[in-house]
């Protein structure tokens, strides 16, 4: 009998559910639903450079129409799932049509929070997360507007620094002490913090915002409050205050959720047949040894290939290393692992320079790296957290060692010397401490690549 | 038009026709080459859209830059022929370019 697959979400999670179930056999029935009437499409460039109106429309689309007849993956898209009957393995559209599902992916990601406070209803207060909201704020998006920008995260952020470049003036509120404050650490947060304002942002953080009133003629122009009393003119809002995942659908058909659905490592949720990936799935990470729910293309993608390749029985477990990125001015931001819980950062290059790399270490380990218009840090960090390597603060920091040759053990100290001269002989054979078995380890990673 | 050419692991040879100007992993997607993800969407930011550049190209092709150069070390079987065609854009010199795509990316 065909098996059906039905998918709840067309965003990066949902349509790469889809490629890869084709990808790895999957020969039944792919049923795609998404609740916006378009292609599935790629988020990160809505706030960056199709913002800025440097990327076409059309380029935005994960693939083309065409792929999805070909690979014959049903679409309904502009369609809302209303419920889900576990028992009866039954979805209830809000058609009024119900389908039934072998295997059902929950790939419904988030929704922005909104702000809550007077007049935040206001039409010329605006998000930004699918593309009809972007679509919405392209007429008054011009040269000479006034632009508040409610949130410092990297939403407020790329669109506060496309707005400049295009003319506007921007103010960008912060409520945290620093920009990027639940991602980052200080010093990076800081250091954006100096970028937009010599681009011209007026930036402040710490501030809340108290009400957003009428200015001028009615449905026009806005006045932001402050909870520090200013009030702040503008044509338009643009609110980036984070992400809510969409639970609530799982929930009421009994899937277990504590921020986000819970699903282990091969994406399974709590009911049978039930799976969840992207942003609205919380998973148990093996790198950080506890569970986390990401909000990023690298975990949308690979968790859309892990439920896919669980439902067509193979084995390969979600073991990702979270990677990031933003693009603001001429600066890439890329960041490598969660720096939460770090006891030391290690500034590598020079901040005022504008090409740097923060290490972030716990006890000694790495956790993450924040790479600013450092590629190759980035990229070496990666291997080290995949791989877990030993790291040494020391030769992080020091920029005579190429960043490449960072995932190398450190070279032993005397103290490790001595260890070896002393460590008991075990049948007849030394006992080689990790580190030594490390450093040969990473060179023969280093002769791989090479060859 | 630009004839570009995508051959994969096992042969199967695509000659596509590419707008001048649209960079070489957009010309894949839109044409349902295999074996090329581009999941960043083509900012140098992921690596997934890995080829090997045939050797008659290499030269014309030329030189990347240090962004791309670095982050290639994530590919599998990077070699001196190894470029991420989100950063190639057709163009008349590469009329005829001939690139071998991986299985799948990393």
């Amino acid at each position: 009998m065909t098996e059906t697959v039905v998918i709840i979400g067309g965003g990066q999670a949902g349509a790469q559910a889809a490629v890869s179930l084709r990808q790895e056999g999957f020969e039944g029935r792919v049923v795609l639903i998404g609740d916006e009437p378009v292609l599935p499409y790629q988020r990160p460039p809505l706030s960056k450079t199709f913002l800025a109106g440097e990327l076409a429309r059309e380029r935005l689309f994960i693939k083309p129409a065409a792929y999805y007849r070909k690979v014959n993956i049903e679409q309904r898209l502009g369609e809302t799932v209303k419920a889900i009957d576990s028992a009866q393995q039954v979805v209830a559209l809000k058609s009024g049509q119900t389908l039934h599902y072998d295997h059902l992916i929950l790939a419904t990601g988030g929704r922005v929070r909104q702000l809550e406070c007077p007049g935040a209803k206001h039409p010329q207060v605006h998000y930004l997360r699918t593309l009809a909201d972007v679509e919405a704020m392209q007429n008054t998006f011009t040269a000479g507007a006034r632009l508040v920008v409610i949130g410092g995260g990297y939403v407020g952020l790329e669109t506060a620094a496309v707005a400049v470049q295009h003319g506007l003036n921007v103010t960008l509120l912060v409520a945290r002490p620093t920009p990027l404050g639940r991602v980052t650490s200080p010093e990076v947060g800081r250091f954006f913090e100096d970028v937009h304002r010599q681009a011209g942002v007026t930036l402040c953080c710490n501030t809340g915002v108290q009400s957003i009133e009428e200015d001028g003629a009615a449905g026009k122009g806005v006045a932001v409050v402050t909870d520090s009393g200013y009030r702040v003119l503008a044509d338009m809002v643009v609110v980036g205050i984070g992400l809510l995942p969409n639970v609530e659908l799982a929930e009421s058909a009994g899937v277990a959720c504590d921020d986000g659905i819970l699903v282990d490592q091969y994406g399974r949720s709590n009911i049978d047949n039930i799976y969840a990936a992207g942003d609205c799935a919380n998973h148990p990470n093996p790198v950080y040894q506890r569970r986390l729910r990401l909000e990023s293309v690298q975990n949308a993608v690979d968790q859309g290939k892990t439920v896919a390749a669980t439902i067509c029985g193979k084995d390969k477990p979600y073991a990702q290393v979270p990677w990031f990125w933003s693009d603001q001015y001429d600066l890439k931001l890329q960041t490598a692992g969660i720096n939460s819980g770090y006891d030391q950062a290690v500034v590598r290059g020079d901040i005022a320079s504008r090409s740097f790399a923060v290490f972030y270490l716990r006890e000694g380990r790495l956790l993450a790296v924040d790479a600013v218009n450092r590629p190759a840090e980035f990229v070496v960090a990666r291997n080290i957290l995949s791989k877990d390597l030993g790291v040494s603060a020391e030769r992080l920091r020091d920029e005579s060692i190429p960043a490449k040759a960072l995932a190398d053990a450190p070279v032993p100290t005397v103290a490790d010397a001595l260890a070896i001269e002393n460590t008991p002989v075990k049948g007849g054979q030394v006992s080689t401490p990790p580190g030594i078995e490390k450093m040969h380890q990473s060179a023969d990673i280093k002769h791989e690549r090479v060859a | 038009m630009i004839k570009v050419n995508y051959i994969e692991s096992d042969g199967t040879r695509r000659e596509i026709e590419v707008e001048e100007g649209v960079n070489l992993m957009d010309a894949a997607l839109d044409n349902m080459v295999p074996g090329i993800d581009g999941d960043c969407g083509g900012v140098c930011a992921c690596a997934t859209c890995h080829v090997h550049i045939d050797p008659a190209w290499v030269d014309k092709v030329g030189a990347m830059d240090a962004n791309e150069d670095a982050m290639l070390e994530l590919t599998d079987e990077r070699n001196e022929s190894s470029r991420l065609c989100c950063q190639l854009k057709a163009s008349p010199q590469l009329d005829g370019l001939i690139m071998h795509t991986p299985e799948g990316q990393h």
